[in-house]
């Protein structure tokens, strides 16, 4: 944290000299006495059934367009073959359509891989957005201020999750919030709150006593696209290599 | 279910992320790293003639600025067209993010256009300026009068500053232009998520195709201007423009090469899904237009001008043709860029299709118009602001290159 | 007109005006504007409170449970970890006003089969059922409470969760061989299937009882089990439920 902060000390240095420097680079705002919450999300491969609740409920709680070119979350099915092939599909019925899966007896393993906003903690979206458009709130999540935003998708572009679209009303940049009305009034997202299997945990990550730091303990995790150093909020556990 | 782009899920080839369906930087975006190239390459080889005296290209070196200023004015449009909220483009100076490589195109261009290119032309134009109002009437008059801001000082210390501050612009201009569109490859090179762009030698790349297309733009204007003006194109001019075209796509060339061998040798994580995009999706635009047409002939035809001595109107159709291939080329190198960057998941387990719309703002129609808008604003200057000290009355009616030069030119 | 100022030429002047007059109307235009538009913490605040003032649709599982004992009573079966909202969707405003606004009660078979059709990707031991198979046509409900949710007798297929496993075996020199004959069940895991676990063979002999070379049986393939595949079971290598030689 410390270097971090250094060196976008620096960079704001460096930078200040082009424009007026208002001390603030990835638009970390002031403010906030009391030691705010850091939130993150578990996801336990093993346990997703592919059911697809979570999209739609996210797609319901936040307004998602129905059409299947916005997700703020969606489910990955994976199937590796034995001869080194990975066939990857977006389970939603609204991409592909629904048929009897049978046993494929070349498939070696296959499971689902719920996928969201990572919630960076290194977030390139933020670092590109032109007009400081969006910003980490001091809990970590990620947001777009939708009356700001002027459209260049240059986030969308610098995102390696795929997790944002341009809301096709709005014309401004959208994303998945971690519900953010909803957990900061002590509820949970909404694709956790009806994960049929409790697949996915949610809560703060400097909590003692949490599931997600059960989660965290009990499990070896992972995060996707560790290499690139955006150092992402949500982890996997049970994650297979093969999983981009 | 019938929106338009279910046809474009059907032709999703692999897997993509599925946001990832919609290719959000279109042919607005390909149209404006091509137009600030051109500005910074015409401004170079301006500067070319200026800083090291090159004498034989003094003849476009007015034309070289023009186009330049006629090109940046231009630039900006197709990037506040793309945006889904123009109206709000304001912001970018209100709040700028000083971490954005976006964020310091209006600082970039403000400087670009006001301390570099404006100023030089008005140093440049400035005793014209004075002295065509002296010999006009009214309306001409006072337009040369305010653009000259009212000064009339003709003396040969005043003209000798003049001289002065276009070279130290010029040495300030340099650099600038490097800045302007080495800037414009940043905003490419520096997006990690995305191993097509993601790379330093993008900015590079950028300037050195930057500098190539305004050379052959310059180029291409001169040869379709002068006989129209008739005059005699001057062939020493000429052979010395192509000279320079000549080294500037070998350069490219093999910044381009080493590109490309770069990311073969190292084979990263990305280089199945991007040599299924360069086979499948890129092939035409890519191996065929940008680097053979755009590279390979040019080069092989200047050499062969360079080997054998062809006789004038020969070698004035080769340039001719190389200057419009490499045109042509540097177009698809942008568009390889920007659309090609987007035509890969970055799951690298598939691609997706660009299919671009004919009317509407992201459609062809508009990036057409803003193709041939610099030329009409190029028209205008040039009318405004002659380059030449020859009367131009009939000759600058109508400024997009639509007429081929013919054998009519004087041999 | 020309007031060489410490001997700069006149031309050098009139730029110079020109530039501080720019420079000032943009100072002046910029130091004008109200402080909202250019404070970008302001605006973070804003979008903030936008944020977290937006609609809640699910009401969370906490909620259903003031009103309803079904909510209590769910706490018996498999379904005891589900939120009341996954199977009733969004119910924020059936708390706001419980009268008037009913949430769904999905009797379909289509929103059981949801998450419980057989599909291969799935966990093992996730119970599954083919819709096309299991008593077509009728309701789940009518055999199932979903509120106590647990198969109606207890399986005796084990294929009921395990409907991969079943699937493969069902195609492989192995398909007469009864679950029960490598695994033994503790009741408990019927009931608490993730923290009791049936047993698998754990030593070599167990399969040598069939297929080593001195064995009557008539099962092939023959090896001798104490030198083929050394140290490892026989599982580590074969995949009893799809053994590779056919």
């Amino acid at each position: 944290m410390k270097r971090r902060l250094f060196i976008s000390r620096l960079l704001g240095i460096v930078l200040g000299l082009l424009g007026p420097l208002s001390g603030r680079l990835r638009g970390s705002p002031a403010g906030n006495a009391a030691t705010p919450k850091r939130f993150g999300m578990g996801i336990q491969i093993d346990k997703c059934i592919g059911c697809g609740r979570c999209v739609d409920a996210c797609k319901e709680e936040n307004a998602v367009p129905q059409e299947p070119f916005y997700f703020r979350t969606w489910i990955e099915r994976y199937s590796v073959k034995a001869d080194g092939d990975t066939i990857v599909q977006n389970i939603d019925e609204r991409i592909t359509p629904p048929r009897e899966v049978e046993v494929d007896r070349d498939v070696l393993r296959s499971f689902f891989v719920p996928k969201l906003c990572n919630q960076c903690e290194n977030p390139p979206c933020v670092q590109v957005c032109p007009v400081g458009a969006t910003f980490a709130t001091p809990e970590g999540i990620v947001l777009v201020d939708d009356k700001r935003c002027i459209g260049c998708r240059y986030c969308i572009q610098a995102c390696p999750y795929g997790a944002r679209y341009l809301h096709p009303v709005k014309k401004t940049a959208d994303k998945c919030t971690f519900c953010y009305h909803r957990v900061t009034k002590g509820m949970l997202p909404a694709c956790v709150e009806v994960c049929p299997t409790q697949a996915r945990v949610f809560g703060d990550l400097s909590s003692t006593a949490s599931p997600l730091t059960r989660f965290r303990r009990m499990n070896k995790t992972a995060v996707l696209k560790p290499h690139l150093n955006t150092e992402p909020r949500v982890y996997y556990s049970d994650l297979d290599g093969e999983v981009r | 279910m019938n929106h338009p782009w279910n046809d474009l899920l059907r032709q999703v080839q692999g897997y993509i992320y599925p946001n990832e369906i919609e290719i959000h930087w279109g042919m607005l975006v390909v149209v404006y790293p091509y137009l600030t190239g051109l500005v910074a390459g015409a401004f170079i080889l301006a500067s070319l003639v200026e800083v090291f005296n090159v004498r034989e290209v003094h003849a476009v070196y007015r034309l070289s600025l023009l186009t330049a200023l006629a090109f940046l004015l231009i630039a900006p449009l197709p990037l506040l067209l793309h945006l889904g909220r123009p109206e709000r483009s304001y912001e970018i100076f209100l709040t700028p993010n000083l971490s954005s490589a976006m964020a310091m195109f209006g600082f970039i261009y403000a400087w670009y256009l006001m301390v570099v290119l404006l100023l030089e032309i008005w140093f440049t134009y400035r005793k014209d300026l004075i002295t065509w109002a002296r010999a006009e009437r009214f309306p001409m008059r006072w337009v040369h009068r305010a653009l000259a801001l009212f000064s009339n000082d003709l003396s040969e210390r005043a003209l000798r500053f003049d001289r002065k501050a276009v070279k130290v612009i010029t040495v300030i201009g340099i650099p600038s232009a490097f800045l302007l569109h080495g800037y414009v490859g940043f905003i490419f090179g520096s997006i990690k998520a995305n191993p097509w762009w993601s790379s330093v030698l993008i900015p590079i790349v950028f300037l050195f195709s930057a500098i190539v297309s305004g050379i052959a733009l310059v180029l291409l204007l001169y040869m379709l201007i002068t006989p129209r003006r008739g005059e005699k194109i001057d062939m020493a001019c000429l052979d010395k423009i192509a000279s320079f075209l000549f080294y500037a796509v070998l350069v490219d060339f093999s910044l381009e090469l080493l590109d490309f061998i770069h990311r073969l040798y190292e084979s990263e994580e990305s280089i199945k899904i991007l040599s299924d995009l360069v086979m499948n999706k890129l092939f035409i635009s890519l191996v065929v237009i940008q680097v053979l047409l755009g590279m390979i002939v040019p080069l092989g035809v200047m050499v062969s001008i360079k080997l054998f001595h062809f006789n004038e109107e020969l070698r004035k159709l080769l340039y001719f043709l190389s200057a419009i291939l490499i045109q042509v080329g540097i177009f698809a190198t942008r568009w390889n860029v920007v659309v090609g960057g987007q035509m890969f998941s970055k799951s690298f387990r598939g691609l997706t299709t660009y299919k671009m719309e004919m009317t509407g703002v992201e459609g062809l129609f508009v990036s057409l118009a803003l193709l041939i808008a610099p030329f009409v604003v190029l028209a205008f200057l040039l009318w405004i602001l002659p380059p030449w000290e020859k009367k131009l009355a009939v000759v600058f009616s109508s400024g997009s290159q639509a007429v081929e030069p013919r054998g009519d030119i004087p041999a | 007109m020309a007031n060489g100022l410490r001997g700069l030429p006149d031309s050098f002047l009139r730029v110079l005006v020109v530039f501080l007059v720019l420079i000032v109307a943009v100072i002046v235009i910029g130091g004008a504007l109200p402080t909202e538009f250019k404070d970008h913490s302001r605006h973070v605040q804003a979008t903030i409170a936008r944020e977290a003032a937006l609609p809640i649709r699910f009401a969370g599982s906490t909620e259903c449970g003031t009103c309803h004992d079904e909510a209590r009573l769910k706490q018996i079966g498999y379904h005891r970890n589900l939120s009341c909202e996954t199977c009733h969707g969004a119910a924020k405003a059936h708390t706001e006003n419980p009268v008037e606004v009913k949430p769904a009660a999905p009797r379909k078979r289509e929103s059981c089969a949801t998450c419980h059709h057989f599909d291969p990707s799935r966990p093992t031991g996730f119970a599954q059922i083919n819709p096309v198979m299991h008593f077509p046509r009728q309701a789940c409900i009518s055999c199932h409470d979903p509120h106590q949710a647990q198969p109606p007798s207890v399986p005796e297929e084990c294929s009921a969760c395990h409907a991969e496993i079943a699937r493969t075996k069902a195609v492989s020199p192995h398909a007469l061989l009864e679950c029960t004959e490598c695994h033994t069940v503790p009741a408990e895991h019927k009931v608490a299937p993730r923290i009791t676990r049936a047993s698998i063979p754990t030593e070599r002999g167990f399969c040598g009882k069939c297929h080593d070379k001195d064995t009557a049986t008539l099962q092939p393939p023959k090896i001798d089990i104490n030198t083929h595949g050394e140290k490892y079971l026989c599982w580590q290598c074969h995949y009893p439920h799809m053994p590779e030689v056919r």
